[in-house]
């Protein structure tokens, strides 16, 4: 009755809405507004810090330069970007499998019990800070692969350039691994979810024609699952392209290209992290901003090539209605 | 197998009982389905009609927690026998559910092709997806569109590609677990013609608790009540004249 008597228009001009939820709307359009306003505002003030670079050396030059020598203002982004993306990219070739058949063991085949107990210690990956992460590399997992893992590959495969060069533990694939690890237990939580919500009645079909168990996964639940395990993916790929400290204590930092994955690269988050500070003037500060910008840059282009991908997925799965 | 063991019974089910964790659900059943008949199993709900005809694929191999105690003897031979591959066995046996679940990430043709895939069948799939698409009287209504999504169709259409696709891997036996009680009464008619059809050529185990659509399809008709077998006997003497109280309550909608 309330509402009644405090609507001022008359309902033919204008539907009548409650009150309450009227409220509500303009808050919550409010709250769903300041997420574009915030994000608006730091791309512009990155893009603000960053104009003085890109004007001066150009966009193009900046993306494709390998030198990058801060105290004779040369700013070329290339082995940061090569950095980024090779360890991202390697991490994900090495937690994708892992997860997937991690959590598929236990969806379809392992025993009960066993759920719990490994959901927990997934979630207790997950929860383990970066630089414990970074850390755990830098004294295990480093010495480990300068010593044992790096030799033995060296010596087998080492005709590949992806193996070559001496084995200094620190640089692309010690950072790749402990990104791997990582960014499992994202890959691994969502990707169990994912799995869970596939229906049994298809696969009990697929049974039911004879399939063997992998067959019916791969029959009934993979298809279902495949849009969500594609975005656990993209989860992860995320992550492991902003992760900054474990990466930064273990990629050797070193502004150089190279094949080889026993080389110290550099990554886009790294080198942000350790020259904030000694960045002085304009330039060496712009130029930062410019790196974030551009790892802001393949963030955003991933999600809008996944999302792409995804849509056109959930589309075929539809089915083409006459 | 000589001539003097031959018999007409397709499927014997002796002392067959099945537990979930420690709750039995099928009481000691012990039933025989003629082959190359129709064999409606009845009763209300909760009574393990599902269970038993689940048993006969051994589908409860996969349910955690489920126990499958007796003999099941498909042309003589125990299939509970650990030694008998179920992989292999449901081959020969094969379902359809009560809900359409066809593989909605292939085509119409690729569902009824699937099991020629799963049993590495050399040749013309496009044959056998054509006989077995014209057997579920699906044919007419799908050949200009075999490379849609099995989405596309209807409920009832989907179900009969459920068949179709149960049919291409030339089962023995085939199981139906209330394949109409999804569907329309016009999709439940086709159905049930051609469960008419199929039985010339398949043993056919359809639960269902339309009594109705049980006096229609079948030649025997089993009636279950709270997991135990009842009464079985030709349809026509279940329905008119049963032997039992409870199945007359039941049949004649005392209960239910």
């Amino acid at each position: 009755m309330r509402a009644r008597a405090d609507t001022p228009q008359p309902a033919a001009a204008r539907p009548r809405v409650n009150r309450g939820d009227r409220a509500w709307g303009l808050i919550l359009s409010a709250l769903g507004g300041a997420v574009l306003i915030i994000a608006g505002g730091i791309i512009l003030s990155l893009v603000r810090v960053a104009r003085p670079v890109f004007a001066e050396v150009g966009l193009e030059d900046f993306l494709t330069g390998q030198d990058w020598d801060p105290l004779s203002d040369v700013f070329g982004a290339l082995p940061f970007i090569y950095g980024t993306v090779v360890t991202s990219v390697l991490a994900i070739l090495i937690a994708l499998p892992v997860a997937l058949g991690m959590t598929l063991f236990l969806a379809e085949m392992g025993p009960k019990w066993l759920r719990q107990p490994v959901a927990f210690a997934v979630e207790t990956l997950a929860s383990i800070p970066s630089v414990v992460y970074g850390l755990w590399a830098l004294f295990v997992l480093v010495p480990w692969l300068r010593q044992t893992v790096q030799p033995f590959l060296g010596d087998h495969l080492g005709f590949l350039p992806l193996f070559s060069g001496p084995p200094l533990g620190l640089g692309y694939l010690a950072a790749a691994l402990v990104l791997a690890v990582m960014i499992l237990p994202t890959i691994a939580s969502v990707t169990g979810e994912v799995l869970k919500t596939a229906p049994v009645a298809v696969k009990e079909g697929a049974l039911a024609l004879g399939a063997t168990r992998w067959e019916a996964i791969r029959m009934a639940v993979l298809p279902h699952s495949r849009p969500g395990i594609f975005g656990a993916t993209l989860l992860g790929l995320g992550r492991a392209l902003g992760e900054t400290m474990a990466v930064t204590m273990v990629i050797g930092n070193s502004p150089t290209i190279s094949a080889s994955l026993f080389a110290p690269g550099y990554t886009l988050p790294s080198v942000i992290a350790n020259e904030f500070a000694e960045a002085a003037g304009d330039r060496h500060t712009g130029a930062l901003a410019a790196l974030a910008l551009v790892l802001f840059g393949i963030t955003l282009l991933l999600n809008s090539v996944a999302r792409l991908i995804m849509q056109r997925g959930q589309r075929k799965l539809q089915g083409r209605a006459a | 197998m000589n001539a003097a063991t031959m018999h007409t019974d397709k499927i014997e089910a002796n002392d067959l009982s099945v537990f979930f964790r420690q709750a039995q659900v099928l009481k000691r059943v012990a039933l025989k389905v003629p082959e190359k008949k129709v064999m409606a199993v009845i009763g209300p709900s909760g009574c393990g009609k599902s269970t038993f005809l689940r048993a006969l694929n051994r589908m409860h191999d996969l349910v955690p927690g489920a126990r499958v105690e007796g003999r099941i003897l498909l042309d003589g031979e125990n299939i509970n026998d650990p030694r008998v591959d179920a992989v292999a066995l449901r081959r020969r046996v094969g379902m359809v559910f009560q809900r359409p679940n066809p593989f909605p990430s292939m085509s119409i043709f690729d569902n009824v092709a699937a099991g020629l895939k799963l049993n590495r069948v050399k040749g013309n799939h496009a044959e056998v997806v054509e006989r077995c698409l014209r057997q579920a009287a699906l044919w007419d209504e799908v050949k200009d569109r075999l490379g849609h999504s099995p989405l596309s169709l209807s409920g009832g259409q989907q179900q009969r590609l459920c068949i179709a696709r149960a049919l291409a891997v030339e089962p023995e036996v085939l199981l139906m677990d209330e394949p109409a009680s999804a569907l329309d009464p016009i999709a439940t008619a086709r159905i049930e013609e051609l469960i008419h059809e199929l039985k010339a050529r398949y043993t056919i185990v359809i639960v269902t608790h339309n009594m109705q659509q049980a006096a229609r399809v079948s030649d025997q008709t089993a009636f279950f009540y709270m997991g135990e077998l009842i009464e079985v006997g030709a349809t026509e003497q279940i329905f008119t004249n049963p032997r039992e109280k409870r199945t007359e309550d039941y049949v004649t909608g005392k209960f239910g």
